[in-house]
């Protein structure tokens, strides 16, 4: 580094984000400590922080995930993708939304073909975590439109909803590795439908019943009571109404109805 | 009117989730509370109801790790709109932000990463602390860093710059003791000559906070900035000196990692306040920063 030359500040920002990110790149211009004119090793600290908060970030996010696959493998798996796909927003509680994708792909995990279901199931509960709040419909506001209205009624749902389907039983994997109940081999390996929400401060995680997903989904979608009630019929004849119905109401799902499409209510 | 930085000169804590049913299980002997702004930037669920809840009842400090001050791109607009959402929602005492950059090339590091200072950086941290100020309708308080490195380009030494920008914003300086004596320790310099040249009449907050050492490349110790321990008798002396020439500042215990059980981190704070008030001198009365 000469003595005096000019460096444009950007040029010198972009070598040194560059070099955080390639540990093959030499050190950024200029860089310089009281006792040594090379000094990597104070360098590394800064790469070393940038990369262990970023897997400190995906463990805090995913820590069923880490679980079922260890800490060694699932800190190796996010740091490949911490290098792929660093953070594009300084909204870290964002940070590895596509980490499950991520995981999808990855061909060391081919051998647990459930972690990348796992792993949304878990992205959702941070999405719930942070989503606005919104208080759920009454019974009083319900009993409002008449029992002759209900199948025509349209809802909308507490923004914290998500559902994940999976062919896997993953709401039992998750629940395992996330200490909500027991570890045990599991009798029954059918695929299971996550409901994950945060109607009030908690999260939420539940299995839902034959055809919920598609009921929730179609509702969400705008369609009125009958019309989600059929079409969750359609995808499984186990669909029971009266449960789906009592359930929606009784866990604060719903939190407004209306007659009116949803459309017409567009501003 | 800017609004000034009003937390009171007592000690405070970084507010962590999992203390909240201890802190609202009885009031606190504490000033304020602190938090990242980062994490509250979510729509809803527990980061607000919590702090809602403490709001009502404590003094706030918001605390900025991600705005990026110290780059010369420009700042994230809607980073700034965030930033500006949170503080009209909580109308807090103080806000501040670091002395370092976090973004580039639309990459966020999530880290505070270290700046030469030139002219030239100091027009460019000049104009976004203006902006940021403008933007968020108060004076916001700008931290010291705690380096590993530093750059053949600088011109202006540490202090020198940070007085230098807040004398042209208006900014006042958020201080952080356990930081200058990293930075010091890590390049071979004086803490106390770097605080002989601090403007203590511009510092509307103190930071205290802990840090663990290793070795650099020849050998020689490295301080790493983790906030994950207690705050050590030598930063807590330099506090000491602060404190005797200044008079009371408000002083947060910054313990953000390996985060100890409710009744150690208070005890930290109370160690600070203890501090406070052996140095409160009436003839040196400080008015709001």
């Amino acid at each position: 580094m000469e003595e005096g030359k000019f460096v444009m500040p950007p040029d010198l920002q972009s070598e040194f984000a560059e070099a955080l990110r390639d540990p093959g790149l030499p050190l950024p211009s200029g860089v310089i400590a009281h006792n040594s004119r090379l000094p990597q090793k104070r360098f590394a600290v800064y790469r070393n922080n940038v990369m262990v908060g970023l897997i400190g970030a995906l463990e805090a996010r995913y820590p069923a995930t880490k679980r079922i696959v260890g800490e060694e493998f699932f800190a190796a798996a996010a740091r490949l993708f911490a290098t792929a796909h660093p953070p594009r927003s300084s909204l870290m509680m964002t940070y590895g939304d596509q980490f499950p994708d991520f995981l999808g792909a990855f061909k060391p995990a081919a051998a647990v073909p459930y972690l990348a279901d796992v792993a949304r199931l878990e992205a959702a509960r941070t999405r719930a975590y942070h989503a606005a709040d919104a208080k759920p419909l009454t019974p009083a506001e319900l009993a409002g439109f008449g029992p002759d209205a209900l199948a025509g009624l349209r809802f909308i749902l507490h923004p914290s909803i998500e559902i994940v389907v999976s062919t896997f039983p993953i709401v039992t994997i998750w629940a395992m590795n996330a200490d909500e109940i027991e570890l045990a081999p599991l009798a029954d390996w059918r695929g299971e439908d996550a409901l994950v929400a945060r109607p009030a401060l908690d999260v939420e995680v539940r299995r839902l019943p034959a055809g919920a997903a598609t009921f929730l989904q179609s509702l969400a979608g705008g369609k009125p009571l009958g019309a989600a009630a059929n079409a969750a019929l359609a995808s499984s004849p186990d669909f029971d109404l009266a449960i789906n119905l009592a359930s929606l109401f009784s866990t604060g799902f719903a939190i407004e109805a209306t007659q009116e499409p949803l459309e017409d209510l567009q501003p | 009117m800017r609004i000034p930085s009003t937390l009171p000169a007592s000690a405070g804590v970084g507010f962590k989730p999992q203390h909240f049913a201890a802190i609202t299980a009885a009031r606190q002997p504490l000033g304020f509370f602190e938090v990242h702004a980062e994490n509250y930037m979510g729509a809803g669920g527990p980061p607000h109801a919590q702090l809602s809840f403490l709001r009502e009842s404590y003094a706030l400090s918001i605390h900025g790790v991600g705005l990026s001050i110290g780059s010369p791109e420009p700042l994230d607009r809607d980073h700034l709109a965030r930033l500006k959402q949170l503080c009209e929602r909580y109308q807090p005492e103080s806000f501040s932000e670091h002395l370092a950059w976090s973004s580039h090339g639309g990459i966020f590091f999530n880290d505070l990463l270290p700046l030469p200072y030139t002219e030239a950086s100091l027009a460019s941290i000049i104009a976004h602390v203006d902006e940021v100020q403008t933007a968020l309708g108060r004076r916001m308080l700008l931290e010291n860093p705690a380096t590993y490195l530093r750059f053949a380009q600088s011109t202006i030494p540490e202090p020198a710059f940070l007085a230098a920008i807040a004398r042209a914003t208006g900014c006042g300086l958020l201080l952080d003791v356990n930081n200058v004596f990293v930075s010091a320790r890590n390049h071979g310099a004086d803490a106390r000559a770097y605080l002989a040249e601090f403007p203590l009449d511009l510092v509307g907050e103190i930071h205290l906070a802990g840090h663990f050492e290793t070795v650099d490349d020849a050998g020689a110790p490295l301080c790493i900035d983790a906030h994950g321990s207690p705050v050590i008798d030598d930063v807590l002396a330099l506090y000491d000196e602060v404190i005797a020439r200044s008079g009371p500042l408000p002083t947060l215990i910054e313990w953000d990692n390996d985060v100890p059980d409710w009744d150690t981190l208070r005890a930290q704070a109370l160690v600070a306040q203890g501090r406070l008030d052996r140095a409160h001198n009436p003839g040196r009365a400080r008015s709001a920063a």
